[in-house]
């Protein structure tokens, strides 16, 4: 259940964000997060409520965009996205490749008030 | 909050102890969200309008940070750190014990434990003869960067050392926490399934070693060496595999062999 540090690593960079520009509360949180991150969606959804509880992010609304996994094949070059870490590459069967995205884990913005 | 590295993150009943020392050692307490000491800028905003900032930071970042701290300190030491992790019950304390027993006397060697709960590990490691130090995680499910920031300060490894840090026995959660290591190992017992790597894709994907332990009960399991190798490389092509029995010996020449030349080369 490492997703609840994850939450808790949100909570706490936001509340410093928000003491840092003397605001008072988080009305929306966008947050990105890659489809091969690490993070199972349902932990980190009902690790939410109870780790935002009595903090600025208790009432915010929050914001995912999950970000494809889009992977560059070593060998062929051929790009494609990955459903699984141990896909194959489609065209070739190789599985090197360099990960474009989807390991995403990232705060992007929030709405102060 | 910890003077030393701003941590404010919640680490209730997070205990970093020693053998034979009562399990109130370094105790971090972190209230959640309260008596920060923030300083203010002066901003004066209007409180009424909503304000969008723009942050684009990484979630794990103080951990990542963090990590690199210790990285940097274990390295200006020429301390080589091996960070391993694996399911509970695949042999990583008996791995540990037996290394410690078969390499050089001339060899320092440190042990941070991490468990849940229990001085059990670390004790275990002080009889086989290395200096250990245990960080009972209470509730939590891995090691963090700060957790062995802290062990780290408590047992001052010597310049030179090797450094086992063994994680909580889990093949999920620690993979994403960088904790400063050198080098991550991943072991897996083949009393476990041989499709392991391709349920747990993540430790495999982060560790440069895959040890193959219990091997000397391979005539008894359906566990198939080679099947769960090419699983393995699947995640990562970049992988090299050790098969060796922690406590018959069996292969273990080659682990102490790669501990060598990996230290060497770092």
């Amino acid at each position: 259940m490492h997703e609840l540090s994850i939450v808790l690593s949100i909570v706490d960079q936001v509340q410093d964000e928000v003491f840092k520009l003397d605001a008072k509360t988080v009305k929306r949180i966008e947050l990105e997060i890659g489809n091969l991150a690490g993070v199972e969606w349902q932990s980190f959804d009902f690790a939410w409520q109870p780790a935002t509880k009595n903090t600025v992010l208790e009432h915010a609304e929050r914001i995912v965009n999950r970000v494809p996994a889009i992977a560059l094949c070593s060998d062929c070059e051929h790009e494609f996205e990955k459903e699984e870490a141990y896909d194959p590459c489609p065209k070739c069967g190789n599985y090197l490749h360099h990960l474009k995205s989807g390991k995403e884990l990232k705060i992007k913005s929030i709405l102060i008030e | 909050m910890c003077a030393t590295c701003g941590c404010s993150q919640p680490e209730e009943a997070v205990t970093i102890s020693r053998p034979g020392e009562h399990n109130h050692g370094h105790e971090h307490h972190h209230e959640h969200g309260s008596s920060h000491h923030h300083h203010h800028h002066g901003q004066s905003h209007d409180h009424l309008h909503s304000k969008e900032v723009l942050l684009e930071v990484d979630i794990l970042q103080k951990n990542n940070l963090l990590a690199q701290r210790n990285r940097g300190w274990l390295e200006a030491k020429s301390i080589f750190a091996i960070n391993i992790v694996s399911s509970p019950g695949s042999g990583k304390t008996s791995l540990l014990e037996s290394t410690i027993k078969r390499l050089n006397d001339g060899q320092i060697v440190y042990v941070i434990e991490g468990d849940q709960q229990t001085m059990n590990d670390a004790n275990r490691i002080a009889a086989a003869g290395a200096e250990a130090i245990q960080v009972n995680t209470g509730k939590g499910c891995h090691l963090d960067s700060h957790m062995v920031h802290h062990a780290l300060d408590d047992l001052k490894p010597k310049e030179d050392s090797l450094l086992f840090i063994e994680n909580v026995g889990n093949l999920v959660c620690p993979s994403m926490f960088d904790l400063g290591e050198s080098a991550r190992v991943v072991v897996i017992s083949v009393t476990e399934g041989d499709d392991k790597p391709l349920k747990y894709p993540d430790m495999f994907a982060t560790s440069q070693l895959c040890i193959i332990n219990k091997i000397d009960l391979l005539p008894y399991v359906d566990f198939n060496v080679e099947k769960a190798k090419e699983n393995a490389l699947r995640i990562n092509p970049k992988l090299e595999f050790i098969e060796l029995s922690a406590t018959k010996g069996e292969g273990f020449d080659d682990w102490l062999n790669w501990l060598e030349t990996n230290k060497n080369q770092s």
